[in-house]
């Protein structure tokens, strides 16, 4: 069963952009274009790994993580923070919520794919 | 009948009835609750005015002369609206230099003065002793009525058949108790002027219950007594004025009551050196004149009373409101009437003896003594005991002095001519004291001057016949005059023999005081030390504050000398007192400072002023301290000095004012620099985070592309064309923060002209037909024909419409998407509104999406993509306009931006012009 990938964004190009990196790294992708949309999608397919814009109407990107970590059946997902918010308070915040990552906008392709791969190698060693 | 008994307790009773109150105002006075700053205290001291003269003279007056005894209350209540302008002045004269008489007064101001000072003694003793007098002969003649069998008086007997002897004795025993005390209190006497306070009330009561018995009881009212009066053809002439003398008399009298009232020794102690708060005067000015008017209103029917009942004449006038009441037996009353009586006297005793008493060892006694350096330090540390020793002294000396006069002079004169003749005598202060307080030309030599001629007028022409009445002296010198010479006769001094006697004398004495004080004064100079007081004395309220540093000293002194000196007048204690007073208000450090400057001098000479005097004071420190004789323009310097520290303490008091003001101002703007400040940081942060999220894409599918180079056309293509959108709407963005900045610096020029709405909305329409053919969008039309036109810059007003119609554009959905555009005139505007049918705008943002500053920190919602600063820039256009942009929106149902344009008034010509 291939690692089930949900992108969260408002932004029509960077979705584009991360659904066509994760496809090709071999990641089964899920897309959602505001919170309460990623909340369904996560309910319904418990994603192992969350890429997570923070600024969207309505539900942030916080409290999407804040959801996830507190999930009740969802202990080994990871959590991505992919946004423009780079002050170090926003960060502090970031992980404070148990994000796993914390990457600022603009991002390299390269690098962010590493580190999904990274997480992903981690979770299933857990898990195994 | 024989009262003796009852007479004598009710006597002494009352005597210590008020030294229990004034035990009880010191007391009070110590725990710091004064009695004396009370106002009404205050008016009712000063009503130690009426004497026995007033309770038992006004009467007597009347009943021989009629109405004239008015003029005595009348002088002092015409006077009393300028009691603020000059008692004011006065007692902050007297409190800034720490005056403790009126000789002090005139001597101070004279260059401190010492022989002055002598004189205003000597003045003050001659002239208030037969004043003292007449009170001791009230209250003897008054007991002698009020224990034999007759209601005429009976002339004494031996002195120690006398009974005013022992009354002088009991009074000098009780006001040494009470008057004299220890040396190192204040100058004030609040024990006293409680006392002073209470027996105005006595004496007030006693009276104007005496009279409404008489009126009422004993007669059937006022119109009653005047009736009868009227009948009787002697009395008829009291009703009006003597046209002979009456009108100089009247005008004399008053003008002698007026400055008795504020020259007489025990006026000035009540109303200037007792005085707590300069307030007080304003409750004073109407309060005391009222109490003048009660105490006056039953003179008259009492006097009818009294020539009514006793038509024989040989009951003495001035004992009516005695004898009244005894003549109808009523024995209660007449001892109230006597009791008044004697409050009354009293009242005038102790004040003018203590005031008297003080004024001698102040004035002569203790500057003799202090100005022998040798004398001086021998008398060391019993000093305090010998001043207070002197003043005892003293007190008894005056009461004996009064007694001697009363038994050897005063028995064959009525209350009232005594009284005047005393009034004439502090008259005679009036030249150098009033001029001293407004005329700084008067000098030492023409104070001087004018007092002793004044006061030598006065004897000639009012004492010296009281002497040959009592036969003391020859007949023959009235009638020939002084050596024979005719023009130096008394009533008739330089020929002058149309007055009468008091008018006369008063006008003569007055005449030569003032000449020779004011022809004196011109052609003297005055000293360097007169000079200064001069100014000090006139400018008071100036320099009130700078006194120590205003006056002129100059000499060397240490400050050792001064604690010595101050420690053996003014004992141990009371020294260390006043030098840490000084030290506190002048801020000096006693261990770093061990040369006097002038400050402390001065400081320490009104300290010894208070208790000794300020005549004394002087001459104790001119004594013991080296001190050189301070040159004119050094006073002249010290003077600017002051003057210029009073003005630059002005000065900075106002600039500090202006600096508070600046700095509240700064504060202000710099809160208001902050808020800018931040939002300029707002700003900058919504653009950075703008750029990023296109520069966020650009470079995502660049190196998705460069990573890709096998990539399918299809999907490469539309990376392609997705970085080319991007960087087409980073450009936008720039663009926008451009023309945002033009806008708000106020770099932006509008080119008004006058408009046709329609047309410009029918243009921008037109280059979005092409957008909305390709989204299958409905779009609607609905513009209002013949609207009027407006003045506006063309172009501004397609790129707002323009940003309007591309939101719409980009929030409706293909296929479904509709908007509707129309263009109205309503309440003198036209209105443009371009409603869609998209997702709407949620309440929260709705007040955003105008603000170019949004907090991105603080929130997490964003502003609906592509806005951007469109609108931020749309607004501050339409302000520019004198219009205004809104939204009206329900989330899911659309949205309605609306603008509103002030339309062109019909009639006036368009301005083509750049406005």
């Amino acid at each position: 069963m291939s690692t089930k990938v949900l992108i969260v964004d408002d932004e029509p190009n960077i979705l584009m952009s991360l659904e066509f990196l994760m496809k090709k790294g071999g990641y089964q992708v899920f897309i959602a274009r505001d919170g309460s949309e990623a909340m369904e999608i996560i309910d319904r397919e418990e994603p192992h790994i969350i890429v997570l814009d923070i600024m969207m109407p309505e539900v942030d990107g916080y409290e999407v993580c804040s959801y996830v970590k507190n999930h009740a059946t969802l202990h080994t997902t990871k959590v991505i923070f992919l946004t423009a918010k780079s002050k170090d308070s926003d960060i502090e915040k970031g992980y404070a919520l148990g994000a796993d990552l914390y990457l600022t906008k603009p991002f390299s392709t390269r690098h962010l794919m590493d580190q999904v791969k990274k997480l992903d190698k981690v979770r299933k060693g857990e898990h195994l | 009948m024989n009262n003796l008994g009852w007479v004598i307790g009710f006597s002494l009773g009352y005597l210590t009835l008020l030294f229990a109150l004034a035990w009880w105002g010191e007391r009070r006075a110590q725990r710091g609750r004064s009695l004396v700053s009370n106002p009404y205290v205050y008016a009712l001291s000063l009503a130690v005015y009426c004497t026995a003269w007033t309770y038992y003279g006004s009467v007597g007056r009347a009943a021989n002369n009629g109405i004239e005894f008015l003029t005595i209350y009348l002088g002092p209540t015409l006077t009393a609206p300028l009691w603020w302008i000059i008692l004011r002045k006065a007692i902050r004269i007297c409190r800034v230099q720490r005056i403790t008489t009126l000789a002090d007064f005139i001597s101070a101001r004279y260059g401190q003065s010492l022989r002055l000072s002598y004189l205003v003694t000597i003045v003050c003793v001659l002239g208030i002793v037969p004043y003292i007098a007449l009170q001791l002969k009230a209250i003897g003649s008054s007991f002698e009525i009020l224990t034999s069998s007759s209601l005429v008086a009976q002339s004494a007997g031996t002195w120690y058949q006398d009974s005013s002897f022992y009354i002088t004795l009991v009074l000098g025993v009780f006001i040494i108790v009470f008057g004299s005390k220890p040396l190192d209190v204040t100058r004030n006497h609040e024990g006293m002027v409680v006392a002073v306070a209470f027996e105005s009330i006595v004496k007030l009561v006693a009276f104007l219950v005496v009279g409404s018995v008489i009126t009422f009881g004993l007669f059937r009212g006022f119109g009653d007594i005047f009736q009868q009066a009227q009948t009787q053809p002697a009395l008829q002439r009291l009703f009006v004025m003597d046209e002979e003398v009456g009108f100089s008399r009247w005008f004399w009298m008053l003008m002698v009551s007026m400055f008795a009232f504020l020259l007489l020794p025990r006026q000035f102690q009540v109303a200037v050196l007792e005085n707590r708060k300069e307030s007080n005067l304003r409750k004073a000015i109407w309060l005391f004149p009222l109490y003048l008017l009660l105490i006056n209103i039953f003179v008259l029917p009492i006097a009818f009373a009294g020539r009514l009942t006793f038509p024989l004449g040989n009951v003495d006038a001035d004992t009516f409101v005695l004898t009244l009441p005894l003549w109808a037996d009523r024995e209660g009353l007449a001892l109230l009437a006597y009791l008044g009586g004697f409050s009354a006297a009293t009242s005038m005793i102790i004040v003018s003896t203590i005031a008297l008493s003080r004024m001698i060892s102040h004035n002569v006694l203790v500057p003799y003594l202090v100005g022998s350096k040798p004398l001086t330090q021998r008398l060391g540390n019993y000093f305090g005991r010998i001043l207070i020793a002197s003043r005892r002294v003293n007190i008894i000396l005056l009461l004996l002095l009064a007694y001697l006069y009363h038994r050897f002079v005063a028995s064959s004169y009525s209350l009232v001519s005594i009284g005047l003749i005393s009034f004439a005598a502090v008259a005679q202060f009036a030249p150098a004291l009033l001029g001293g307080m407004y005329w700084k030309g008067g000098t030492k030599q023409g104070a001087t001057a004018g007092i002793v001629v004044g006061f030598l007028i006065w004897g000639f022409t009012l004492v010296l016949p009281t002497l040959v009445g009592s036969g003391l002296m020859a007949e023959r010198l009235m009638e020939e005059g002084l050596w024979g010479i005719s023009i130096l006769r008394p009533y008739q001094f330089l020929g002058l023999q149309t007055m009468e006697p008091l008018a006369h004398g008063v006008f003569w004495s007055l005449f030569w005081n003032l000449g020779a004080y004011v022809a004196v004064s011109i052609f003297t100079m005055p000293s360097s030390k007169e000079q200064n007081q001069a100014e000090v004395f006139i400018e008071v309220f100036k320099y009130s504050e700078a006194y120590d540093i205003s006056i002129g000293w100059k000499g060397r002194a240490t400050v050792d000398e001064i604690r010595r000196l101050l420690e053996q007048f003014l004992g141990h204690a009371r020294s260390q007192e006043i030098l840490a007073a000084f030290a506190q208000t002048y801020q000096v450090d006693w261990n770093a400072q061990t040369v006097a400057d002038a400050r402390l001098v001065n400081y320490a000479e009104r300290m010894l002023a208070e208790s000794m005097g300020r005549a004394s004071a002087r001459v104790l420190l001119a004594t013991t301290l080296k001190e050189e004789e301070i040159t004119l323009e050094e006073v002249h310097n010290l003077l600017r000095e002051s003057q210029h520290l009073v003005s630059v303490n002005q000065e900075l008091r106002q600039k500090s004012e202006a600096l508070r003001e600046a700095s509240e101002a700064l504060q202000q703007a710099n809160a208001e620099l902050k808020m800018l400040d931040g939002r300029k940081d707002d700003f900058i942060s919504t653009v950075t985070h703008e750029m990023r999220t296109p520069l966020t894409g650009i470079r995502a599918m660049s190196e998705i592309l460069a990573d890709n180079p096998d990539l399918e056309g299809e999907e490469r293509d539309n990376f392609l064309h997705t970085i080319i959108g991007e960087t087409e709407r980073m450009n936008r963005l720039i663009s926008q923060v451009l023309d945002l900045e033009k806008m708000d610096s106020g770099k932006m020029s509008l080119h008004k002209t006058r408009i046709q709405l329609n047309e410009v909305i029918r243009e921008a329409v037109e280059s979005f037909i092409q957008v909305i053919k390709e989204k299958e969008i409905a779009l609607q039309v609905d513009l209002q024909g013949s609207l009027p036109p407006v003045v506006a810059d063309r172009d501004r007003m397609t790129q707002v419409i323009l940003n309007l119609l591309s939101n719409a554009v980009k929030f409706v959905e293909p296929g479904v998407g509709k908007i509707v555009i129309t263009s109205y005139f309503i309440d003198g505007e036209i209105r443009v509104r371009v409603s869609d049918n998209g997702k709407g705008i949620a309440p929260e943002i709705q007040s955003l999406i105008f603000d170019k500053f949004y907090q991105v920190e603080n929130q997490t919602v964003r502003k609906p993509i592509g806005s951007g600063l469109g609108l931020a820039i749309c607004q501050r256009i339409l302000l520019r306009h004198q219009g205004r942009i809104w939204v009206e929106s329900t989330p899911g149902e659309g949205a309605r931006f609306s603008f509103a344009l002030p339309a062109e008034p019909i009639g006036r010509p368009a301005n083509p012009t750049a406005l």
